[in-house]
């Protein structure tokens, strides 16, 4: 199959809609599960007006949130894709142009400015964005997208800690608590903590976006990660925080870990966290068409 | 715990009624503003021709869809997708809000901090608490975009949205000094220890 920027520049708007619009149904679960063991009246009403709301957006076909956050688009070239040198250009274009459309058609609000000037082109896109980041993998079948629009509540809560080796895993376990605690309400809890550790400066914050946008209810493949993840997710639930910052036991869904191997002087450890609007869309396209998914 | 209904522009008086615990549902004049709005106003000395006295403010940038300017949308702009944003960003601008402008009330997600709650205490204000994330409720509680200011700060606009129901939103902040977000973040750094120790970490 070869890539037809058609394609890829419809998937890329329907992506974006989409995500705005459905929760992920291991999300909708995750909800289920805090509002069924919450023990504070003041964090069930809170839970179950974001329940309502989920239900509302789906049946009207509205926005779950007003944020339509930063685009990031993960593309995975996949078994059966004739990839050609000339193909990932194109593919990039045809994604900024979907997302574009998807801001003037539908219409969305135009959440992206320029750093410096903080002017906004009102179409979602600017220098380096939409994010899109292209890999490979054979254990998928054709072209798969990604789209995650990422809250800004959440983004704006994001730590990096070049941890010294001394310090050990203590220095990484202390650190996600207090970062739970500095975030407080302002990250939209409850939240999916994104946690990265090893790897470079950047890897490390890259790893920690993956775990934040990783599905509810998946794992770090690595079982001291995974392990990792059991304990601070029962931690930060220690905490109170609840949602929206009101008190209440469900501070988060799960904490996510994702680990890189990292140099012998280095210990690194970043935060990157997902509000309880924790959104994503993802296309399969092959040969047979495009489906959607999460 | 009382539950108040407000049409503003409000007194002083019935800001100070506000306790936290308390729910508000608000009537009739709803502003929005947002970063853009407020370093306009007060960083760039831009000006607005809207009243704010005695009003509430919603941090927000909405989504907007163009259509033809009628009674039902007097600005030309229909809401599509009204929400709340992260209102700790906009702590420096709560008193100048209030003391310049006149604003009683904020209504915002996440909670604000202690000049906030200065400015509260001292002006007569409270911040009223939208459960953030939960757009699609909240968009039906807009009836029009009446009129908008400094509109090429688009969506950070200075919005005046007709609202009925609004709410209820939680007292969240008060003039008395009372703060859910400031007992909250007390009682969780209480726990840190108590986290720290179930992860095997001696507290430091």
């Amino acid at each position: 199959m070869r890539i037809d920027a058609r394609t890829i520049e419809e998937a890329a708007k329907e992506l974006y809609i989409r995500a705005l619009k459905i929760l992920p149904d291991d999300v909708k679960r995750g909800f289920d599960a805090l509002a069924a063991r919450e023990s504070s009246a003041t964090a069930k009403d809170v839970l179950g007006t974001m329940i309502t709301n989920i239900a509302v957006a789906e049946r009207s076909d509205s926005l779950l949130c007003q944020d339509t956050g930063i685009p990031i688009y993960n593309v995975t070239i996949g078994r059966g894709v004739d990839f050609r040198a000339e193909d990932g250009t194109a593919l990039k274009e045809a994604i900024r142009r979907g997302c574009e459309r998807a801001t003037r058609e539908h219409p969305l609000r135009s959440s992206i400015v320029h750093p410096l000037t903080r002017r906004n082109e009102q179409t979602s896109c600017g220098i380096g964005v939409p994010v899109v980041h292209l890999d490979v993998a054979q254990d998928v079948d054709g072209l798969r997208i990604e789209m995650i629009p990422k809250g800004s509540g959440s983004e704006n809560n994001s730590w990096l800690r070049m941890a010294l080796p001394a310090e050990g895993v203590d220095a990484i376990k202390a650190f996600v608590v207090d970062c739970v605690l500095d975030a407080g309400g302002r990250t939209c809890p409850p939240t999916i903590v994104g946690v990265g550790v090893g790897g470079t400066a950047d890897l490390c914050v890259h790893l920690a976006k993956r775990a934040a946008t990783r599905a509810l209810g998946t794992h770090c493949a690595d079982a001291h990660g995974a392990k990792l993840e059991d304990e601070l997710t029962q931690a930060v639930n220690m905490l109170g925080i609840g949602p929206q910052g009101l008190g209440g036991d469900a501070t988060a869904f799960a904490v996510h870990v994702e680990l890189a191997a990292t140099h012998i002087t280095m210990n690194p450890v970043a935060v990157n966290m997902q509000c309880h609007s924790a959104r994503r869309a993802s296309a399969t396209i092959t040969a047979g068409g495009v489906s959607y998914g999460f | 715990m009382k539950q108040h209904e407000l049409a503003p522009p409000i007194s002083e008086a019935q800001a100070r009624a506000l306790r936290v615990g308390d729910t508000v549902v608000l009537q009739g004049t709803l502003f929005g503003i947002r970063d853009a709005t407020q370093i306009a106003l007060f960083d760039r000395g831009r000006t607005t021709r809207f009243d704010l006295s005695g009003h509430a403010l919603l941090h927000t940038a909405p989504n907007v869809r163009k259509v033809p300017a009628s009674p039902e949308h007097p600005t030309g702009y229909a809401p599509v997708c009204v929400g709340t944003t992260t209102s700790a960003r906009m702590e420096r601008f709560t008193r100048p809000l209030m003391a310049q402008c006149g604003a009683r009330l904020i209504v915002g997600k996440g909670g604000m901090g202690s000049a906030s709650l200065a400015a509260f205490r001292e002006l007569g204000g409270a911040y009223l608490a939208v459960i953030g994330g939960t757009a699609a409720l909240e968009t039906a509680w807009i009836d029009a975009i009446e009129d908008v200011d400094l509109d090429d700060l688009h969506p950070e606009s200075l919005w005046r949205f007709r609202v009925h129901d609004f709410g209820p939103l939680r007292v969240a902040m008060d003039s008395h000094g009372g703060s859910i977000y400031a007992a909250v973040d007390a009682q969780a750094r209480s726990r840190r220890d108590q986290a720290l120790a179930a992860l095997g970490v001696k507290a430091r």
